[in-house]
């Protein structure tokens, strides 16, 4: 039984279809907190900045591209969390899973970034390769 | 030493190291190609760069940001240097420091807020397109050859990192250029034509100038402009950095330290210099997360220069003009397009006057001076609309105002009332609407004044507390009158 799942999230169309799911698997165990997690990439890092008026409202702006997945866990009386981690997407998400020693990790297989998923690779690849626990890949 | 300079010191010693070595191989081009921006010898901005990362590592007020010698700065100092030379500029540098200090003493960050992001943005654009402008001289209408080293050097710095990451793409493009133009000899203008590099440590002197006033007034506008560049660039960074580190950091500490650093600098021959949006960004994705990797990244250039200074003289030209334009690149931010369309008119606009000044005065200063003038013209522009609505009911005449009453909106307050009326009932509703000043206060005495010399009855309503206190204090209309209503 899971107590703790992780949510890989990005406001993506396949970020929704893995929060719903999270929401299966998590409605079956009453104890169970999801932690949904959500990587402010370090190259937008200087975009952000550049582009927002104070911390705070940049703050809330990266929370608002989670609401279509708050919601869904709200509606849905799930447990939750959120956590907003910085560094490169794919190595954020995996080292907090592992340092969390989370029971399950749910991650969409494609997020927002057509182009650069071309070139470096999914995100979701790479977390399947180094994450020390069970992963869900959701289509 | 307590818990916490231990921790920003020694928290995370191997990630410091690492990074703060890959910070040394990025900045050593960054360095000379800034040196021949500013117009003097390679070593100076070398220099420059040892002193102000070392330094800073100790007085800074936000670990793991880098500072340098820079873009921005050698921008600035251009004009100086051609006109009065190197000891000229060591002596704006050690003033450069000294504003710094005392404006970090003022805690001159505070000021930051009221810096537009339109203003930063036009900031960065334009600081992309003049480090761009100072490249074309060496790649432009050169030779065949030259063109091919700038593509070559293009094609390294992009390609190579998607496979290969340790080692900073432009140094690779330098060390394999640089030894196929000397094995294949290739005739390009190189470092050792633009300056000299010598090997030995910098040392304390005194800048070479007379000490008297016409001294100050030369270089004393370039220390200022130095002062402001520098401060903004290393403000903004330390954002940045801040962002990517999910940490927080002391802005002032910070401005103070950029004085130190330039202020000692000045006397080891180095130029002024501040933070690097660019470099700092790469030492917190190498790892870096405390003052060591700065110390590391200053200590470590300094190194190489010392065993290597022969071959940087070697460097050809068209590949450091090559590692520029990738600097370019990186240092413009592309969705200014976007944001042009896309924003408010009034901050789009702003933003294109930051650059287009900066671009006609190659000064960042006075560009980032005009946008702040702009924006704040324009704020109050906006501020000073004040909307009035009239309603009839039941004979009673009420006008509903909205928005800001202050010195600026006052008049088309005024104008809104048609005051010729007699006998009426009316009613003047500022439940949406504040009271600021003693002009505001005038404003609406001679409305209410006019009004009752028609006899008309005048009932000022929905006064929030501020607006009250202000009227009571300053206005004459209800000595005339009897008391107002204010529900």
């Amino acid at each position: 039984m899971y107590q703790h799942i992780l949510l890989a999230a990005d406001g993506s169309q396949n970020s929704l279809r893995a929060a719903k799911e999270t929401i299966k698997l998590a409605a079956a165990f009453p104890q169970c907190t999801v932690e949904v997690v959500m990587v402010a990439d370090y190259d937008k890092s200087r975009y952000d900045i550049l582009h927002a008026v104070s911390s705070s409202e940049l703050e809330l702006k990266r929370r608002k591209i989670l609401a279509p997945v708050e919601e869904l866990l709200q509606t849905n009386n799930i447990s939750y969390r959120v956590k907003i981690l910085h560094g490169e997407p794919g190595p954020a998400i995996v080292d907090y899973a592992n340092q969390e020693k989370v029971e399950l990790l749910v991650i969409g297989s494609r997020g927002l970034n057509a182009l650069q998923e071309m070139v470096l690779g999914s995100v979701s690849h790479k977390v399947v390769k180094r994450a020390q626990c069970p992963v869900m890949i959701v289509k | 030493m307590s818990e916490r300079l231990r921790t920003e010191w020694f928290g995370n010693v191997k990630g410091d190291i690492l990074s703060g070595i890959v910070v040394a191989l990025a900045l050593i081009p960054e360095a000379i190609a800034f040196s021949i921006i500013a117009g003097v010898d390679p070593m100076v901005g070398l220099y420059a760069s040892f002193c102000i990362a070392i330094i800073i590592s100790f007085v800074g007020g936000r670990p793991a940001m880098i500072s340098a010698a820079t873009g921005a700065m050698a921008l600035v100092m251009v004009p100086l240097v051609k006109e009065y030379g190197l000891n000229y500029l060591l002596a704006a540098t050690i003033l450069t420091g000294i504003i710094q200090m005392i404006l970090g003493y003022f805690k001159v960050a505070r000021l930051m807020r009221f810096i537009p992001r339109a203003v930063m943005i036009g900031f960065v654009n334009a600081l992309a397109i003049l480090i761009f402008m100072a490249q074309v001289p060496h790649f432009w209408g050169i030779s065949t050859m030259t063109y091919v080293f700038v593509a070559l050097t293009l094609l390294i710095v992009y390609t190579v990192p998607r496979f290969f990451k340790a080692i900073p793409a432009p140094l690779i493009a330098i060390v394999v250029l640089s030894t196929a133009a000397i094995l294949m000899d290739v005739n390009l203008g190189t470092v050792g034509q633009l300056g000299n590099i010598t090997q030995t440590l910098p040392s304390f002197f005194i800048p070479d100038v007379p000490f008297n006033l016409e001294t100050l007034q030369i270089i004393l506008p370039y220390s200022i402009a130095l002062a402001i560049v520098g401060l903004l660039e290393s403000l903004l960074t330390a954002q940045i950095v801040d962002d990517m580190t999910d940490t927080g950091s002391n802005k002032n500490r910070e401005a103070r330290g950029q004085g130190i650093a330039n202020f000692v600098t000045g006397f080891f021959g180095g130029m002024a210099g501040c933070a690097m949006i660019g470099q700092s960004v790469i030492n917190v994705k190498s790892g870096g997360r405390g003052r060591l990797s700065t110390f590391v990244a200053g200590g470590f250039l300094i190194i190489l220069i010392l065993v290597l200074g022969e071959l940087v003289v070697q460097i050809p030209m068209p590949v450091l003009a090559g590692i520029m334009i990738m600097v370019c690149i990186g240092t413009f931010d592309w969705s200014s397009f976007k944001y042009v369309v896309k924003a408010p008119r009034g901050d789009a606009a702003v933003m294109l006057v930051t650059v287009i000044i900066v671009v006609a005065t190659h000064d960042l200063s006075k560009g980032v001076i005009a946008g702040v003038l702009l924006s704040a013209i324009l704020f109050a522009a906006k501020i000073s609309k004040i909307k009035v609505t009239e309603s009839k009911d039941k004979g009673k005449t009420t006008f509903d105002v909205e928005g800001q009453l202050f010195f600026a909106s006052v008049d088309s307050f005024v104008h809104k009332f048609d005051v010729s009326v007699r006998d009426q009932q009316i009613v003047i509703d500022f439940s949406n609407a504040h009271v600021w000043d003693d002009s505001a206060v005038g404003a609406i005495d001679k409305v209410v004044m006019k009004y009752r010399e028609n006899r008309n009855h005048v009932t000022i309503t929905g006064l929030n507390s501020a607006s009250k206190n202000i009227i009571e204090k300053l206005a004459v209309y209800h000595d005339a009158n009897g008391k107002i209503s204010t529900h």
